[in-house]
């Protein structure tokens, strides 16, 4: 079985402060570090999971800039074969449907029986791309799956649902699959498995290698733009309690036995 | 006709979701500002009931009737509703946020050459252009945004917006539907229910919740002392139990559990609305988190900017201490 996996490269935005940037458009990324995005770190492990099991081949693409080469490197260390990297000026300002159409236009020149995405991206959150990768290459697409099970023609795959509800749906193959969190454990991936990538020449490919028309990448392409980004209002709704640990925690005691909860 | 918002009902085994309601309380706001009509879709299976609990929530409603639509499906839903906008050329197409907008709409709006604007908060029509607010990086940022071209389609975050009882009787119009002669390329084949093993945290009064600011399962059972203390159930984030730290069961969130606790304690969890919006029905919603601006505290009752490691610990103690009447 032939794999594409779509990778991106995100910043860790859950510990750090946020600001947003000169552009207005933007958060400051300067101070930030990034990693894979959380859904794609188990969709390269599914990947590497099934060609362990059934052969065939893995290649990892991304859309994005040199800096994000350290997300493909990653994915060969933990069993990637092949990687490729979309990048050209062209592609800045790019929209969930812009990466997506480079996306769709850079697999379709590669072999595959399956094409892996994550649920969503921890940056833009847009839970877009997968199925409109799916929608360009004209194949079938299930969105937010915990489980698969593979056959000849033909996948079987658990979506996850609300409340804990799963639905069981097959699929004709080819097919893209968006993967959710917990569909299995992700391996570690050892400082000597990235050493042993560290040379492979990445091909880098542009709008034009991809036959993509100016109009179609990027800003230009785009079909939401991005107006302006601020910071949440910071007005809590309720109180946060002041002072040393044990104040607080004191405070909180006393709030608790008010209502009667200490028995 | 531009007239038009369309709402597509999301219904699953018999009962229309929550959501549907949300979207038909934000369209038909949308629709007075904008003097549009207000449509609500349904595509299903002998579902005039559920469509009559639509109704009064729309100025009509259309059901498309086909047993392949008995069960929600991407792949048959999108070529009805693809040739539907497409007839109608609807000012704003809503359809939820949730497991089966996620699924549906990218390759919908893709298909359509439509601007798609996912997981929406706020909806507005400036002159007669759709722009969005929608939440970015985990919650610490919120961008506005612009469809480049009318006729959107927009997904909306399960809890965003209220439903409204507008009193209006909507008309039900019932159509046939058809699948064109190819066999789908995608098949429903069954739903699996969640498991009910261990302990059903909607039962438990208190609740206390760990989330990845926890770091390492070894330290998982400071947080369980403090529950104990509190005499509370120990439930967790979804990470936790995508790590295998603690089991499905314990989850809280949409895709875990809704709970309604006196007391959510929630210790080392920034606060993204898939876990925000199954809590929102408890007494009091107490935070602790080391980072000040996470969204957590947005609603939180009371909140502990502070290093659980040193917070939760001391809790602990002095409710112990509490407890024994010191
Ligand atoms: C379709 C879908 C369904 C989902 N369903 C659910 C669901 O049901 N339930 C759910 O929870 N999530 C769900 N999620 C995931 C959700 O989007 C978030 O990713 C998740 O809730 C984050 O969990 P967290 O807050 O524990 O982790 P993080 O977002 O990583 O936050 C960790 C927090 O810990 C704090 N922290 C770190 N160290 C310390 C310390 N020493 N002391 C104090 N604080 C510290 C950090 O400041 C941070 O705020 C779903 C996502 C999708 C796409
Ligand atoms: N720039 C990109 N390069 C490669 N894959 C991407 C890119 N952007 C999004 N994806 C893929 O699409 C998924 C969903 O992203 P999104 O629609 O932005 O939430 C991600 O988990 C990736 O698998």
């Amino acid at each position: 079985m032939d794999i594409v996996v779509c990778v991106k490269r995100v910043p860790d935005t859950a510990d750090a402060e946020v600001s947003i940037d000169r552009t207005g458009k933007d958060i400051e990324k300067d101070d930030l570090a990034f990693d894979i995005n959380e859904w794609d770190n188990y969709a390269i492990e599914e990947a590497v999971l099934l060609k362990e099991r059934l052969g065939g081949t893995v290649t990892v693409v991304t859309m994005g800039s040199e800096d994000d080469e350290e997300v493909l490197r990653r994915c060969l260390a933990v069993g990637a074969d092949n990687a490729v990297r979309l990048d050209d000026p062209a592609f800045s300002g790019s929209d969930g449907h812009a990466t997506a159409v480079a996306l769709a236009a850079a697999i379709k020149e590669l072999p595959y029986d399956l094409v892996l995405t994550g649920a969503v991206a921890g940056d833009d959150g847009y839970a877009h791309v997968g199925p409109a990768v799916a929608e360009l290459l004209s194949v079938p697409h299930a969105a937010l799956v915990t489980a698969i099970e593979t056959g000849d023609k033909a996948v079987t795959v658990h979506r996850e649902l609300e409340a804990g509800l799963e639905e069981v749906v097959a699929l004709d193959l080819p097919a893209v699959l968006t993967i959710q969190t917990g569909i299995n454990e992700p391996r570690y991936v050892s400082i000597a498995g990235i050493r042993r990538v560290a040379r492979r020449e990445i091909p880098v490919k542009g709008a034009g290698e991809l036959g993509l028309q100016p109009q179609q990448a990027g800003a230009a392409g785009a079909r939401v733009e991005l107006e302006a980004m601020s910071l949440p209002e910071t007005a809590q709704k309720g109180e946060l309690l002041e002072g040393s640990v044990d104040s607080v925690a004191d405070q909180l005691v006393r709030i608790f036995a008010g209502k009667g909860w200490l028995g | 006709m531009m007239d038009d918002i369309l709402v597509l009902v999301e219904h699953r085994q018999g009962e229309v979701r929550d959501i549907t309601f949300e979207m038909l309380g934000k369209g038909r706001q949308l629709a007075a500002s904008q003097g549009a009509k207000l449509t609500a879709v349904l595509l299903g299976s002998g579902s005039g009931k559920l469509a009559e609990q639509v109704a009064s929530q729309a100025d009509t409603v259309e059901v498309i009737n086909h047993e392949a639509y008995a069960d929600f499906n991407s792949d048959t839903y999108q070529r009805a509703l693809a040739n539907l906008i497409a007839e109608r050329e609807p000012l704003l197409c809503l359809i939820g946020h949730t497991s089966y907008g996620i699924d549906l709409a990218p390759s919908l709006a893709t298909q359509l050459s439509v601007p798609l604007i996912t997981d929406v908060v706020d909806l507005n029509l400036d002159s007669g252009s759709i722009v969005a607010t929608r939440m970015v990086y985990g919650g610490k940022a919120r961008a506005r945004v612009r469809a480049k071209s009318p006729g959107a389609i927009v997904t909306v975050q399960p809890g965003a917006f209220t439903a409204a009882e507008s009193g209006a009787k909507g008309e039900i119009i019932t159509t046939a539907g058809s699948l064109p002669g190819e066999k789908a390329r995608k098949r429903f084949l069954e739903f699996i229910e969640a498991a009910s093993e261990g302990v059903d945290i909607a039962q438990s009064e208190i609740v206390v919740s760990v989330g990845r600011g926890i770091g390492d399962p070894k330290d998982i059972p400071l947080v369980e002392e403090l529950a104990t203390a509190l005499g509370a159930v120990l439930a967790c984030s979804r990470p936790v139990v995508d790590k295998r730290w603690l089991p499905k069961s314990r989850q809280v969130g949409i895709s875990g559990k809704t709970i309604k606790p006196k007391l959510y304690l929630a210790i080392g969890i920034s606060g993204a609305f898939q876990h925000l919006s199954a809590v929102k029905g408890s007494g009091m919603v107490v935070a602790v988190n080391k980072d000040p601006k996470a969204p957590i505290f947005r609603a939180a009752d009371y909140g502990i900017v502070g290093d659980l490691f040193k917070v939760v610990p001391a809790l602990t103690e002095r409710i112990r201490q509490a407890k024994n009447g010191k």
